[in-house]
């Protein structure tokens, strides 16, 4: 068959958390896989590799994608940001002490994706991006319930922490808006 | 080292726990686990493995029903970075559930269902191990199989096993037949549920490793032990040659109970190779080839007088499994309890399908089974004309109305008239399809919800180190349910520490064996032998200060008795350690244990295009003593979230030609996502069991799913009038009946 002689293996250098990673990869790597099983960046994780659960969810120059249905040579100019990257324990991001708080999470296995969603999310909203639910499609479109779940539903949890990670998402947001942010 | 041991066979009058000074056990403490869950790093079974790890990818069975004639594996074994592909005798053909230490069915080229693991193709990376393993070849004869439930009910028999006594199989009592003539009102209804498949987040995983003759697992897996002793034996080892390690678990909802075919192809080829080996699973394996909740066939029969009493429960379930599987779903679980009637039947049949195997899935039995029974509630208030709340109320139980147990607890009747007080329900619709705002119609339906408690055998080990921390060390694992959390409230409530003097390790073979995850019994066991551990430590601690431990307070790190005022670090010498054990005793037997509650719900369905919204949800729950509020709500919405997706989404659809899962992934098989979920109260009663353990509390894990559903469809019915029985509740079902 053609496309088992098709392996290619090429030098790439990825920016992760603003750290450079330089590897020789296989082509057929995905985004995904190359933050897990290359650089060891296990945080981002794999629930179908299918783009249909989100728990992949990185952020690529500030924008949210599921880093499964990328592939890693895709992304040599970009600048990648993933949960690693947000908060570590000592020093949280306050989103994530958002979700500890609100009990946003029981597994944990989705919980990368659903913040790093959210991060995103919250820019498109900021920046005046309308959704499916958004009744008029002039005004900067409001953070209530029913455009935050609709935003976060490409992040499945079947834990069904949903209401309590609507509940981290608000009050994030109210407190950055607070600060004036 | 010390032991202590806890054995209920008595009401358990005083509960340390009531008397800590500054408790906080009851309170609405953050998981422990929470930083390392947040910033990704809580490491999960996949994320193990040294440099020179292998990869794995299993070969499946592309028919449903046949055998494997030959397996070319020449094309495979050519491709670049290929290590081995592993046709082992040992590689099991399905999981192997909670049924002990036996190994699960293996080493046999016969297929019983599309899917089922051939081979393990194994390469030195991830990409190459997936190329080559589609590049395998089999051949096959097609043998005759059942894929159809529907087509094979009369073929249904007896369930050859109780599980162990968990399941009653058949019971009867008084005359059915001839107390439902007399009945002045009857439902007499088929209700239907498909597969279901528990989706757990986390793909199951295992990173197998050998070091000389010892084996190490890292895996997803809700009970280690099980998967431990399983494997020993399928691979001959001693069970001390083998450790599991699970500290993190993605979600499993009981498809991670035993052994499953990724472990055992793991260990084996760790073992050919002699490098540490991972295989994965891809979404598609988990759906085709984990375990799924049997479909089931259930006739339901209420006879009631025109009071609205009962005077007849029958509640017959048809079940589907793999030829030769002891379990079966045992839907008429909480019929046995719910409600006082003298003429009772609830009979269990399996027929035996080409399906993949089928499993525990979240509240066995009470999950589907609370459907039919509380749709049929509902029916039947309808035809008595009735309020469906005071029909519950009029047939509540004084006793268990099959065994004449007393109730160590029961608050149903609390349950319901509480969240009928939240939810506003004598506000309700009362004339079905007749509730409108514009183009959506507006319907309110409630159920009951029950869970047996269950109480079984645990061990933990508890230390106070030199320097007055604790920790404890158990095989029991947090598959999310909150066990690092709860374990280190009840150390720090019982020696007065606080609680970041106090580390959970938890999912590890090598220390004293648990519960495991499952039957909503794993903070109940694993914390009461926390508590027996914790009340001789803190003996061994009095009589270190010299003083006698039931004057003794505990707090702020100190033992304070009259004038004595000690550290706990200046009595340990070099550290304390106790095993703290639980064995079941004689409550669980005497008296009818389990969880309570009731649910409200507010459905709203567009009368134009057919949409199905849930809008407004109260639940009120009475589960003995709650040990963390906010762990446990999490729990009852992610329960109650469950029941909403098997009444409106989730069906496994077999091809009925191959038995195949045509919708393996999820963007095909419907969990609910945000969108689909409203804000969700849950309120959980105050409630005290004295006779399910120390701690004073019963399992909740499960019992959010149990009836939500119904709840659900009730509403739909009061919503449009439409009466669909054949779950979930599809758009296509509903839609011909909805007037616009």
């Amino acid at each position: 068959m053609d496309w088992i002689d098709a392996e290619v293996e090429a030098p790439l250098t990825l920016r992760v958390n603003g750290v450079p990673h330089s590897v020789r990869i296989d082509t057929r790597t995905t985004l995904l896989d190359a933050l897990r099983e290359r650089f060891g960046l296990t945080g981002t994780k794999k629930g179908c590799d299918h783009g249909q659960c989100g728990a992949c969810t990185v952020l690529v120059n500030g924008r949210r994608i599921n880093s499964c249905l990328s592939l890693a040579m895709m992304h040599a100019d970009d600048e990648i940001t993933t949960i690693e990257g947000v908060g570590a324990p000592g020093a949280l991001h306050p989103l994530q002490t958002a979700f500890i708080d609100a009990d946003g999470f029981q597994c944990g296995y989705c919980t990368s994706g659903q913040i790093c969603s959210a991060l995103g999310m919250l820019e498109e909203v900021a920046a005046g991006w309308p959704s499916h639910v958004s009744g008029d499609l002039m005004p900067a479109p409001p953070l209530d319930l029913g455009e935050i779940c609709e935003r976060m539903s490409g992040n499945l949890c079947r834990c069904a922490a949903y209401p309590r990670i609507v509940a981290a998402i608000q009050s994030y947001a109210a407190s950055r808006e607070g600060e004036g942010a | 080292m010390s032991e202590a041991s806890i054995t209920m066979d008595a009401p358990f009058e005083r509960s340390l726990l009531d008397t800590a000074p500054a408790p906080l056990v009851g309170t609405s403490v953050s998981r422990v686990d929470g930083p390392f869950k947040v910033t990704g790093q809580a490491r999960y079974a996949a994320e193990h493995g040294s440099g020179d790890l292998a990869y794995g990818m299993l070969v499946r069975a592309p028919v449903g029903s046949g055998r494997i004639d030959r397996l070319d594996t020449a094309a495979a074994e050519a491709m670049p970075g290929v290590l081995a592909v592993i046709t082992d005798a040992r590689l099991i053909r399905n999981g192997g559930d909670f049924a002990g230490a036996a190994a699960p069915p293996h080493g046999s080229r016969d297929v019983v269902y599309f899917g089922q693991p051939i081979a393990l193709v194994v390469a030195d990376s991830f990409e190459r191990a997936r190329a080559a393993a589609s590049a395998v070849r089999l051949s096959y004869e097609r043998k005759p199989g059942v894929f159809d439930l529907a087509e094979v009910l009369d073929s249904a028999e007896p369930p050859t096993n109780d599980i162990f006594g968990l399941f009653l199989i058949h019971t009867e009592q008084g005359d059915v037949a001839g107390a439902l003539k007399q009945a002045a009102v009857v439902v007499d209804e088929v209700w239907t549920t498909p597969s279901q498949s528990h989706a757990p987040m986390e793909p199951h995983a295992t990173v197998a490793q050998w070091d000389g003759r010892r084996l190490t697992l890292h895996g997803s897996y809700q009970s280690p032990v099980t998967t431990r002793d399983q494997l020993a034996t399928l691979l001959g080892l001693e069970t001390a040659q083998v450790r599991v390690l699970a500290p993190f678990v993605g979600g499993g909802f009981g498809s991670k109970l035993g052994l499953m075919p990724e472990a055992a192809a793991a260990a084996i080829a760790a073992q050919r190779l002699g490098r540490p080996v991972k295989v994965a699973l891809p979404r598609q394996h988990v759906f085709e080839m984990t375990g799924r909740r049997p479909a089931t066939h259930q006739r339901l029969r209420l006879g009631a007088d025109a009071d609205g009493k009962l005077t007849t429960i029958a509640h017959e379930t048809i079940t589907d499994q793999l030829e030769g599987e002891m379990f079966f779903e045992p839907a008429g679980i909480a019929t046995h309890l719910l409600y006082a009637a003298p003429n009772r039947l609830v009979d269990h049949k399996v027929a035996r399908v080409n399906k993949l195997l089928g499993v525990s899935m979240r509240a066995p039995g009470e999950g589907v089974g609370q459907l039919s029974l509380e749709c049929a509630m509902d029916e039947l208030a309808e035809k008595l004309d009735l309020d469906p709340v005071e029909l519950r109320l009029r047939n509540e139980p004084e006793v268990h109305p099959e065994t004449g147990q007393a109730f160590s607890s029961r608050s149903l009747a609390e349950c319901l008239r509480v969240g009928a007080e939240r939810f506003g329900w004598t506000a309700r619709n009362r004339a079905p399809g007749r509730c409108r705002d514009g183009e959506w119609l507006i319907g309110h339906g409630m159920a009951a919800s029950a869970r047996g408690n269950l109480f079984g055998p645990a061990k933990v080990r508890v230390r106070i180190d030199a320097d007055g921390l604790a920790a404890v060390e158990t095989e029991m694992t947090d598959i999310g349910t909150g066990t690092y959390t709860i374990l280190s409230q009840i150390v720090a409530d019982l020696l007065g520490v606080a609680l970041d003097r106090v580390e959970v390790r938890l999912g590890d073979t090598d220390a004293p064996t648990s519960a495991g995850s499952g039957g909503s019994w794993g903070a109940t066991t694993a914390g009461s032998a926390v508590y027996a551990a914790c009340e001789k430590l803190r003996v061994m601690l009095a009589e270190a200060a010299g003083v006698t431990s039931g004057n003794a307070v505990f707090a702020d790190g100190m033992i304070v008795a009259g004038e004595v005022r000690r550290p706990l670090s200046e009595l340990v010498g070099n550290g304390m350690v106790v095993d703290g054990a639980t064995a079941p005793g004689t409550s669980n037997a005497h008296f009818s244990q389990s969880s309570y509650g009731a649910h409200f719900c507010e459905m709203r369905v567009n009368a134009v295009t057919g949409e199905m919204r849930v809008a407004r949800w109260n639940s009120v729950f009475a589960a003995g003593r709650i040990l963390n509020t906010k762990t446990a709500t999490s729990q009852a919405i992610g329960g109650i979230v469950f029941g909403i997706g098997g009444a409106l989404t989730e069906e496994l659809v077999h091809d009925v030609r191959t038995g195949k899962v045509v919708n393996r992934d999820l963007g095909e098989y419907h969990v609910p996502v945000h969108a689909d979920i409203p804000d969700i109260d849950v309120l959980y009663l105050e409630e005290r069991d004295r006779l399910a353990n120390p701690l004073l509390a019963k399992g909740i894990g499960e019992l959010g799913v149990c009836g939500s559903g119904a709840a659900v469809a009730n509403a739909i019915y009061n919503a449009t009038g439409v009466r669909v029985r054949d779950f979930p509740i599809t758009l296509d079902k509903l839609f011909p009946g909805i007037t616009p």
